[in-house]
C-alpha cells in the first residue's frame, strides 16, 4: 500500500481540481480528503456517507459557580488569558488542566470537547475517508492522523494498492500530520510570486520529515518567466518539475459542474493531468521494485 | 479599528484584497500579516524590516539533582509532552504547549522552564503601512502563539487590518479574535461557497459585523450571492475575473498600484466598513 499526498503551501492553486481528477484515473485506492477545516473534495466526489462517527478529542475547562470563592488563582496561572471574572472563554481555552489542577476549591472540572466529525463514505470513483472540524476546534492534526488510519484500514482490507490524501493549505499541525509517513508528496504550485514562497517553505517541511516531494506548476503561462523561475529554482534544490498545467477556465467551469475536470472535458488541461497522474503512480511503482 | 480579512478557503484573493485595502486607507495604518504559515502580504507591500523579535515557546528544563521521578509532571500534562520511564523524565518539546503546568505543580521543584523558538515576528514600513508579519518555523506545529506575539503589536488609534490564515480552526480564531469587523474574501464557484459559509460560522461563533468580497466575479456562478442575500451579509466589493489583475499579482504587484483607479473602490470598501462599525457601536 502507497500513500501520495498533494499539497500546494498556498491555497487555491487548484489542488482539489487535481485530486478529483486523480479519483477518476487511479485504480484500487482509497481516497483521504485531510482538509478537514475546509473539505471541498466532496464537492467533486458526491460521496454517500455509509458511516458517521464523532470526533471527541480536547477538553475545555468549566467553573462551577456555587463553589468558586472567587480567589483568583485560576486566572493568574492560565497562560492563554482564558479566564476573566472566574468564567473560561472556551475559545481561548486550550484545554492544559493548569486551573482544575491549583484551584483549592475544586471547582473547576474539564470537559471533553466534540471536535468534529468522521465520515466514510462510497463514491463512485471508490471509498473516500473524510470528515470536518468543529468550528474553532483545535486538534485537526489528530483529526487528520484518524482520518489516514481509517483510509489505511479500509485500503488494508479491501486488498487496494493507493491512497490518495488531498492535504490542508498552510505548512502547520494539518500539513505535517497529513504528510508524515507517506511514500510521496506532490505539491501543486503556480507560478505567482506568493506560490513561489509558499513553494519553498513547503519543499522545507517535505525536506523536514524525510518525505519525496514533486513538482507540478499549475495555471504555468500565467505568467511564464515565474514559470522558469520555480523550475530553475526546483531544478537546484533537486526536485522534480513533472508537470505543467495551463490556465484554462474550463477548470472553473467543471467546478461549477460539479464534476472533476477530466472527465468534463477533453481539452489540454485534462490530458496534462492524465499525463501527470501516470507520472507519479510510475513513481509509486518505481518505489515499489526500491 | 481592527478589521480582519478572512476567507474560509485559501487563494481567493485575501492577500490581493489586504494590501490594496492598507495601501488605499494610506495613513495611520496598521497591516498585521497574521497568516503565519504562508505570510504573503509582504510579497506585495515590500516593506523594509527594521526588527524581528523570535517565538519562544517556554518548555520545561529538570534539574536531575532535583528530580526524584515522582511522575506528577506528566500526570498533570494534558498533552502528553512529558513522560516519566523509571529514572528518566522524557520531554517531546513539539507538543508542549507552554502551559507551565508541570514546572508549577513539581513538587520538587525541578522543572525551570526554557525557551523554544518556533518562529519570528518581523517589523517594517512601506510607504505609511506599519508592517507587522508572523512567521512560523517549517517544521513547528502551533501557530497561535506566533498569531498572538504578532498581534501584541496592535496599535489601538490606528486602523488595523489583519490578513487571516484560510480555514475555520484555532488559527484563525486566535487572528479574528477582538476585531470590528470581518471582510469574508471568496470567489463564485461551489468552493468558494462552501468555503464562505464556513467562515461565515466562525464569525457568527465570534459575533463580528461581516461583510463579503467577490473575487474573480464572472469566472463562475451566482451562488455565492444569494447565499449572502440570504444570510442578510453585504456583499461590499466585486472584483472581476481579469487577466490583467491575475498578471500584476502573479508578479507581486498590489492592484491599487497597477491600476490605480481601483484606489477608489477600496476606499469606499473602508468607507462602508467604517459606517458598518459605527453602526454596530452606536447600538450597543
Ligand atoms: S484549562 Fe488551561 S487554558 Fe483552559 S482555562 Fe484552565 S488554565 Fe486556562
Ligand atoms: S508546560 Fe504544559 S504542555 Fe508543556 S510539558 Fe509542561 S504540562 Fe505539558
Amino acid at each position: 500500500m502507497k500513500e501520495v499526498v498533494i499539497l500546494s503551501g498556498k491555497g487555491g492553486t487548484g489542488k482539489t481540481s487535481i485530486v478529483g481528477s486523480f479519483a477518476t484515473l487511479a485504480q484500487s485506492k482509497v481516497m483521504a480528503d485531510c482538509d478537514v477545516d475546509a473539505a471541498d473534495l466532496y464537492l467533486l466526489l458526491h460521496p454517500q456517507v455509509r458511516h458517521e462517527e464523532e470526533f471527541w478529542s480536547g477538553k475545555t475547562a468549566l467553573i462551577h459557580k456555587d463553589l468558586c470563592t472567587s480567589c483568583g488563582l485560576c486566572e493568574e496561572v492560565c497562560r492563554f488569558g482564558a479566564i476573566k471574572d472566574f468564567e473560561v472563554d472556551p475559545i481561548s481555552c486550550e484545554g492544559c488542566g493548569f486551573c482544575f489542577q491549583v484551584c483549592p476549591e475544586k471547582a473547576i472540572s474539564m470537559k471533553d470537547n466534540m471536535a468534529g466529525h468522521l465520515f466514510i463514505s462510497d463514491t463512485r470513483y471508490g471509498p473516500l475517508i473524510h470528515a470536518r472540524l468543529g468550528i474553532a476546534e483545535e486538534n485537526s492534526g489528530k483529526l487528520i492522523a484518524l482520518v489516514r488510519s481509517n483510509a489505511r484500514e479500509m485500503a488494508r482490507k479491501g486488498n487496494l494498492d493507493y491512497i490518495l490524501i488531498d492535504g490542508p493549505p498552510g505548512i502547520g499541525c494539518p500539513v505535517i500530520s497529513s504528510l508524515s509517513g507517506v511514500n510521496l508528496s506532490l505539491i501543486v504550485t503556480e507560478p505567482t510570486l506568493s506560490g513561489m514562497h509558499d513553494l519553498d517553505r513547503i519543499l522545507g517541511v517535505c525536506h523536514h520529515f524525510g518525505v519525496l516531494p514533486l513538482v507540478c506548476i499549475n495555471k504555468y503561462d500565467l505568467n511564464l518567466e515565474n514559470s522558469q523561475e520555480i523550475e530553475r529554482y526546483c531544478g537546484q534544490m533537486g526536485v522534480k518539475v513533472i508537470s505543467r498545467i495551463p490556465f484554462d477556465n474550463v477548470v472553473t467551469e467543471a467546478l461549477i459542474a460539479e464534476v472533476p475536470v477530466v472527465e468534463y472535458s477533453g481539452d489540454d488541461v485534462s490530458r496534462q493531468i492524465e499525463l501527470l497522474w501516470g507520472k507519479v503512480l510510475k513513481k509509486l511503482q518505481d518505489e515499489n521494485r526500491a | 479599528m481592527i478589521v480582519s480579512v478572512a476567507s474560509g478557503k485559501g487563494g481567493t484573493g485575501k492577500t490581493l484584497v489586504a494590501t490594496s485595502l492598507a495601501l488605499s486607507v494610506g495613513k495611520e495604518v496598521q497591516l498585521l500579516d497574521c497568516d503565519v504559515e504562508e505570510p504573503n502580504d509582504h510579497i506585495l507591500l515590500k516593506p523594509i524590516i527594521h526588527s524581528s523579535e523570535g517565538v519562544f515557546i517556554p518548555i520545561p528544563k529538570i534539574d536531575e539533582d532535583k528530580c526524584n521521578h515522582c511522575g506528577k509532571c506528566s500526570e498533570v500534562c494534558a498533552y502528553n509532552a512529558i513522560a516519566v520511564i523509571k529514572e528518566k523524565v522524557l520531554i517531546f518539546p513539539e507538543l508542549c504547549h507552554g502551559c507551565g503546568a508541570c514546572s508549577y505543580l513539581c513538587p520538587e521543584k525541578a522543572i525551570s522552564e526554557e525557551g523554544r523558538r518556533i518562529g519570528v515576528v518581523e517589523l517594517g514600513q512601506s510607504e505609511a503601512i506599519d508592517f507587522v508579519q508572523g512567521k512560523l518555523s517549517p517544521g513547528e506545529m502551533m501557530a497561535p502563539p506566533v498569531i498572538r506575539e504578532v498581534k501584541r503589536h496592535i496599535h489601538p488609534q490606528k486602523t488595523v487590518i489583519i490578513d487571516v490564515s484560510p480555514g475555520t480552526s484555532c488559527p484563525v480564531v486566535e487572528a479574528i479574535k477582538g476585531s470590528d469587523f470581518c471582510l469574508l474574501v471568496t470567489e463564485p464557484t461551489p468552493f468558494g461557497l462552501n468555503d464562505l459559509t464556513l467562515a461565515v460560522e466562525v464569525i457568527k461563533k465570534l459575533d463580528i459585523p461581516s461583510g463579503v468580497v467577490i473575487n474573480r466575479d464572472g469566472s463562475g456562478d451566482s451562488q455565492v450571492g444569494r447565499y449572502c442575500d440570504g444570510e442578510g451579509i453585504p456583499i461590499l466589493l466585486r472584483i472581476p475575473l481579469d487577466t490583467e489583475i491575475a498578471i500584476l499579482y502573479s508578479r507581486g504587484i498590489p492592484l491599487v498600484k497597477g491600476i490605480p483607479q481601483w484606489r477608489e473602490s477600496f476606499l469606499a470598501l473602508f468607507q462602508s466598513i467604517k459606517s458598518k462599525v459605527g453602526a454596530t457601536a452606536d447600538e450597543g
